[in-house]
């Protein structure tokens, strides 16, 4: 307390310029102790298993220090992985985010118990993801499905004819955005709810048209809350294990479906770091989609 | 900065939300580089006047027309009016020097005509310094002002201006209330100005118009409307007033409170022995301390004048207002004697 009071002192005593660090450090000062629990949950949750992983990451089955297991990770299957699962989740990022986006646009314009509706079922369709998601997927669009046998007996449309399959890529990136298009709806509506009427009718009174009005207010004000919640789709889309366990049958080759593999010791249990390494590399793709999650919020508060 | 005055009409405007009427048979004529207000309690249609002017809002019946133009055909973004609205308007993306560019922008002007037009109106509103501010950068009065430069910039013919005061300090509020008067004389701009505070629309406007449910009950200047209310809503909504019930004596009298008036001056042409109602301002009543009779139960100190409040048998009590030397005569438990004075008194058949 007197120490507090005495920094606080201080900083006022000092040149402009030392001020605000003065202050900074004032703040930091207060704001660990509350968090302190936070960070011991977070410390033993997280980073505990992090070192943990790491660790085994870098030692073999004998426990001799190594890097082989992140060499492997630039060539073979380990590679197609990480570039299967960039493009899965690219993939279902770019078509969920203009799907949730369109829907996001829909829904603030709609009053009411549909708008609730949309939003209660965005929710929903997101936690629930997943198994019951790739099941009642099988059972609609399945070589067996309801939905696969109406369309071939009723529209005479064999939805198998051509490259599709649920089982493969395509049909793993269409389950993908079955929880990403909702989930970028949760997370993107409030940025559109917070679009003001009268900055409409501004537009409008101003002699704007509505192209004007999107061009000049909607799509800059809605930019930085769009990029970021692309890369939170993205690193969804990236890390998510749950659907695309239940969906394939080890054809497409994805990091964490991998990682489930080889954690489970399904391979060779000499492999058991190579696991670790694969797991620390999603790990890094996941830092970096964040690390710049950080700067576009960054950039964009300055504005 | 030549903006001509616009003559503005409405010729029995109807809006309907459901079977909420916001709108009802509205007519009103606004001269050139006038200042109308239209003043009433919230949803009474006032917004909704504004939004059908400004071509926001055409669903609507009846026609609506500046300078003798019908505006029916007309979208909002070619009809070339001004709008300030309540809160919440500037562009959060643009600093106040590109918000105010932003209708000459959409216009296709050069980028150095609109900013040297956009620098003088902030200057107008007083505001040059803060041209390169965000709007989250700005207080709420001053953001109040870029919009009002803003609306300025595209030399509209019709300024509108909705409740621009009501999200702001007392004292602000009234500072740029008066600049705004200012602004509007010296450009001479006709505008239409929406409040629901009275002291504000007496306070800038050439006349006031009164709403009520949809309806335009009186519009007069002022000192007319304070004077000559038409209905107890107008007198209740400008000022305080005192509804006292009354009964017809003769054609031109009335007797109120044991005292009969002749308010011949009003031209009531009542019918005797029939039931009104007296409007009294607090001013027009005086008071002399007596034995008995009308009991002091409240006394409110303003400042220059105190209110006093006295119960004389009816249901509410009524006020009046002395100047506050006069009134440290007086306490509350007095009994007083009521004096009405015959010149300031109205009555309704309401
Ligand atoms: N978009 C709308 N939908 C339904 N009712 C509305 C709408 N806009 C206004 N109203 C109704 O019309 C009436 C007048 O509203 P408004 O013109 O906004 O009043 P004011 O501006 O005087 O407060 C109110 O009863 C309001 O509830
Ligand atoms: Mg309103």
């Amino acid at each position: 307390m007197s120490q507090t009071s005495l920094q606080s002192t201080l900083s006022h005593q000092t040149a402009e310029g030392a001020l605000p660090v003065a202050k900074r450090m004032f703040r930091l000062d207060k704001s660990f102790l509350g968090i302190l629990p936070f960070l011991a949950l977070i410390g033993y949750f997280f980073f505990y298993p992090l070192a943990v992983v790491f660790n085994e990451s870098i030692h073999d089955s004998h426990h001799h220090l190594t890097a082989s297991a992140y060499k492997a990770l630039f060539g073979g299957d380990y590679r197609n992985a990480f570039i299967g699962s960039f493009e899965l989740a690219a993939y279902s990022m770019a078509i969920s985010a203009i799907i949730g986006a369109l829907i996001c646009w829909a829904v603030v314009k709609t009053q009411g118990h549909a708008r609730k509706l949309i939003i209660a079922a965005a929710g929903v369709l997101t936690s629930t993801g997943g198994i019951p998601l790739a099941f009642s997927f099988i059972a609609a669009f399945g070589q067996e499905g309801l939905v696969t046998k109406i369309l071939l007996n009723v529209f005479h449309w064999d939805i198998y004819g051509g490259a599709f399959d649920i089982y493969n890529f395509w049909g793993i990136l269409l389950v993908y955005c079955f929880f990403q298009a909702p989930l970028m709806v949760i997370i993107f509506i409030p940025a559109v709810e917070n679009l003001k009427v009268e900055w409409q009718e501004a537009n409008e009174t101003l002699g704007g048209s509505r192209i004007a009005y999107l061009r000049f207010v909607v799509i800059p004000v809605l930019a930085p809350a769009f990029i970021s919640s692309c890369l939170l789709l993205f690193a969804s889309g990236f890390s998510a294990y749950a659907t695309a366990a239940a969906m394939s049958n080890g054809t497409i080759p994805l990091v964490p479906l991998l990682i489930g593999n080889l954690v489970n010791g399904e391979v060779l249990a000499d492999q058991a770091n190579q696991g670790d390494a694969l797991a620390m590399g999603m790990i890094l793709v996941c830092v970096l989609v964040f690390g710049l999650y950080a700067l576009v919020m960054r950039v964009s508060r300055k504005k | 900065m030549d903006i001509h005055g616009s003559t503005v009409e409405f010729h029995g405007v109807t809006r309907k939300f459901g079977n909420v009427v916001a709108l009802n048979d509205f007519s009103l004529k606004i001269k050139p580089g006038e200042l109308v207000t239209l003043l009433g309690p919230s949803g009474c249609g006032k917004t909704t006047a504004l939004r059908i002017l400004a071509g926001i809002d055409k669903e609507h019946s009846g026609v609506v027309e500046i300078d003798g133009k019908d505006m029916s055909s007309i979208p909002a973004n070619k009809r070339n009016i001004g709008m300030v609205f309540q809160a919440y308007s500037l562009f959060p993306n643009m600093t106040a020097q590109e918000n105010v560019e932003y209708g000459l922008r959409v216009r296709g002007v050069d980028s150095v005509a609109r900013s040297k037009r956009a620098s003088e109106l902030l200057e107008l509103v007083g505001l040059a310094s803060q041209s390169a501010r965000r709007s989250t950068q700005l207080s709420g009065g001053q953001q109040q002002r870029v919009a009002l430069a803003r609306a300025l910039a595209i030399e509209p013919s019709v300024l509108l201006l909705d409740e621009p005061l009501s999200a702001l300090d007392a004292q602000v509020r009234s500072q740029l209330r008066d600049e705004i008067r200012r602004i509007q004389k010296t450009i001479g701009i006709t505008t239409l100005f929406v409040t629901h505070d009275q002291e504000e629309a007496m306070a800038v406007s050439d006349r006031v118009g009164v709403m009520n449910k949809g309806n335009l009950d009186q519009i007069d200047s002022p000192s007319h409307l304070y004077n000559k209310p038409k209905t107890p809503f107008v007198a209740g909504f400008v000022g305080l007033t005192n509804v006292v019930p009354a009964v017809a004596q003769s054609k031109n009298e009335v007797l109120v409170l044991d005292q009969v008036l002749d308010i011949s001056e009003h031209a009531p042409s009542l019918v005797k022995g029939e039931e009104v109602k007296a409007l009294i301002r607090p001013e027009a009543i005086s008071i002399e301390k007596a034995a008995k009779g009308a009991v002091v139960i409240t006394k409110s100190f303003l400042g220059p004048m105190t209110r006093i409040g006295i119960d004389v048998g009816l249901h509410d009590l009524i006020y009046v207002e002395l100047t506050s030397k006069e009134a440290k005569k007086i306490d509350t438990g007095d009994h007083v004697e009521v004096t009405i004075s015959s010149d300031s008194v109205m009555v309704t058949h309401a």
